[in-house]
């Protein structure tokens, strides 16, 4: 992978100075690079991680996984689609192995996210069952750590 | 006991490394963002953790052969060929150590005879003078330049030399200047101990820690087998400093001899960082390339914000360390360190801990946190603009 795109994502945030920097670059020519991935869409948006645990809330997550009937002209793409629309789903993906895709999916509270299940997602023509788990707690989110900050237990000095 | 000292006098006669006191006055603050760590601040990868737990939940906590774990030993041979190019008989020319500071003591002992003079280059790592003269011999520095980029050339060796030259001692890339060989200075060395008849004792410990260019190995020059003790290790590339695992490879004659040495005082290197080690040679590469993508990252950033500052730095393009010039700004290095230190609550390292050229110079280790070396770099910046306005 490029390494600016590795640089931002681990932190969307690194000012163009610091990349630049890093890349031996120019604020301009970083700028200029991405605008490039933005209009290309590779680039799809900047997202900031959020520790769930320190917001007082109720919000619940589920991890839904669903088996679906593929379509002969378009596979699962179809279906996916719509699926995706729902703004309760966040994250979607295809699998392979016993189900086909497996969905994150957020609601206010536990009733709403079981509603939607039964009455938005299983009610999909071409969804054929769905196995729903609810997330308790999170450890580590996209390569970071949500529960406590490892500490650097090196000497401070040595040769 | 009488109030004289028992302690033998070759061993009082040793200095403490330079590196001790300013370790000791760090050690005394609170939140020190330090720049003088080196070794690495990535854990070793996790399928190598898990081998070695796996090993002692086996109950393999006995000695293994005092030579090394025969499969490690192949794991070596094997990396050492595809890595380096370079072709070592597993059970005849490698010896398992802990860690490269074993291999270096014990191949110094086993080939220096009272009196040898050692050709070795400064700035350098803590250990290399004191382990010569614990051997018995007599190091002749050679100093490298920041204008040579610290390289070490065949002219600067040619005007050390003499008839008591017996060994040549180096480490490429550098700890502290991050200086490294082109393949035209490692041909052109190789050359040179070839005419002189000497041994070459190389520490490449940092060997898969480079960003421009790839190592080249003295073990892998035709003809320089059976002169060359190639020493290599696994904590600096593969972050495993704590395991203690080094390597010495040599022509059956010195290795067998070295070994004389290593099981009188070890026995074997300790067996779990053994099994750890194959591992990670064998299928560690993936977990190396990451860290060294990281490190070049922040190499770029600090010698990027040298240039800023208006601080001269050679680029380092080995190791992880970058070691600017700052004498010109009316401190000494250590007076700079100590300052800073003051000011800023940030650790660097006086150049001069690794030997007197280094009068003038920091070594700085980017081998911490991004967030760190950018916090590290404003405070210096916000130093170095007082001592400017001081000097006004």
């Amino acid at each position: 992978m490029d390494e600016l795109l590795n640089i931002l994502k681990q932190n969307a945030r690194t000012s163009l100075e610091d990349i630049a920097k890093m890349l031996r670059s120019t604020p301009v020519d970083v700028a200029a690079k991405i605008e490039g991935y933005e209009k290309a869409g590779t680039i799809r948006g900047y997202r900031t991680l959020i520790n769930e645990d320190h917001i007082p809330d109720d919000d619940v997550t589920a991890v839904i996984q669903v088996k679906v009937q593929p379509e002969r002209d378009g596979g699962f793409d179809r279906i996916a689609r719509k699926i995706s629309d729902f703004p309760e789903v966040i994250n979607m993906h295809l699998m392979s192995g016993k189900y086909d895709l497996l969905l994150f999916v957020r609601g206010k509270n536990l009733r709403e996210v079981a509603f939607f299940v039964s009455e938005e997602l299983a009610t999909i023509d071409g969804v054929m069952s769905t196995g729903t788990h609810f997330m308790l707690k999170t450890y580590k989110e996209d390569g970071v750590l949500m529960v406590g900050d490892k500490p650097d237990k090196r000497l401070q000095v040595c040769p | 006991m009488s109030g004289k000292s028992r302690v033998a006098a070759h061993v009082k006669a040793l200095p403490f490394s330079g590196i001790r006191k300013f370790f000791d006055i760090v050690s005394s603050r609170k939140d020190v963002i330090s720049l003088g760590v080196g070794e690495p601040d990535f854990d070793a990868p996790r399928t190598v953790r898990d081998v070695a737990v796996d090993s002692l939940e086996r109950g393999e906590t006995h000695y293994t052969s005092n030579r090394g774990d025969p499969d490690l030993r192949k794991s070596v041979a094997r990396y050492i060929e595809r890595q380096f190019g370079a072709s070592y008989d597993w059970d005849t020319e490698v010896l398992i150590t802990v860690g490269v500071s074993e291999a270096i003591d014990i191949a110094l002992r086993t080939i220096i005879n009272p009196g040898d003079e050692v050709l070795y280059h400064e700035p350098c790592f803590v250990s290399y003078r004191p382990s010569i003269t614990m051997a018995g011999g007599v190091p002749i520095c050679v100093e490298t330049r920041a204008e040579d980029q610290f390289r070490l050339t065949r002219a600067m060796l040619e005007k050390a030399v003499t008839p008591k030259t017996t060994v040549l001692m180096l480490n490429f890339p550098c700890n502290p200047t991050g200086a490294v060989l082109s393949r035209a200075d490692v041909e052109d060395i190789s050359d040179f101990c070839v005419k002189h008849d000497l041994l070459l004792l190389t520490d490449e410990i940092y060997a898969e820690l480079t960003y421009e260019s790839k190592h080249v190995s003295f073990a892998s020059i035709p003809g320089m087998k059976e002169r060359t003790i190639f020493l290599h290790g696994l904590s600096k590339a593969w972050a495993m400093t704590g395991f203690r695992i080094g390597y010495a490879c040599a022509a059956p004659e010195i290795s067998e001899n070295m070994m004389k040495l290593h099981q009188y005082a070890i026995m074997s290197a300790p067996t779990t960082g053994q099994r750890a080690a194959a591992e990670a040679l064998d299928h560690g590469d993936e977990a190396v390339a990451d860290m060294v993508a990281e490190y070049n990252r922040r190499r770029n950033y600090l010698i990027s914000a040298f240039e800023e500052m208006g601080i001269p730095c050679h680029t380092p393009a080995g190791a992880f360390y970058a070691f600017p010039y700052i004498g010109d700004l009316g401190l000494s290095a250590e007076e700079f360190a100590m300052r800073f230190l003051e000011a800023h609550n940030v650790a660097v390292v006086p150049g001069d801990a690794f030997g007197t050229c280094g009068a003038g110079f920091l070594r700085c280790a980017y081998a911490t946190s991004m967030d760190n070396i950018r916090e590290a770099m404003k405070r210096m910046a916000e130093f170095v603009a007082d001592l400017r306005a001081e000097a006004k």
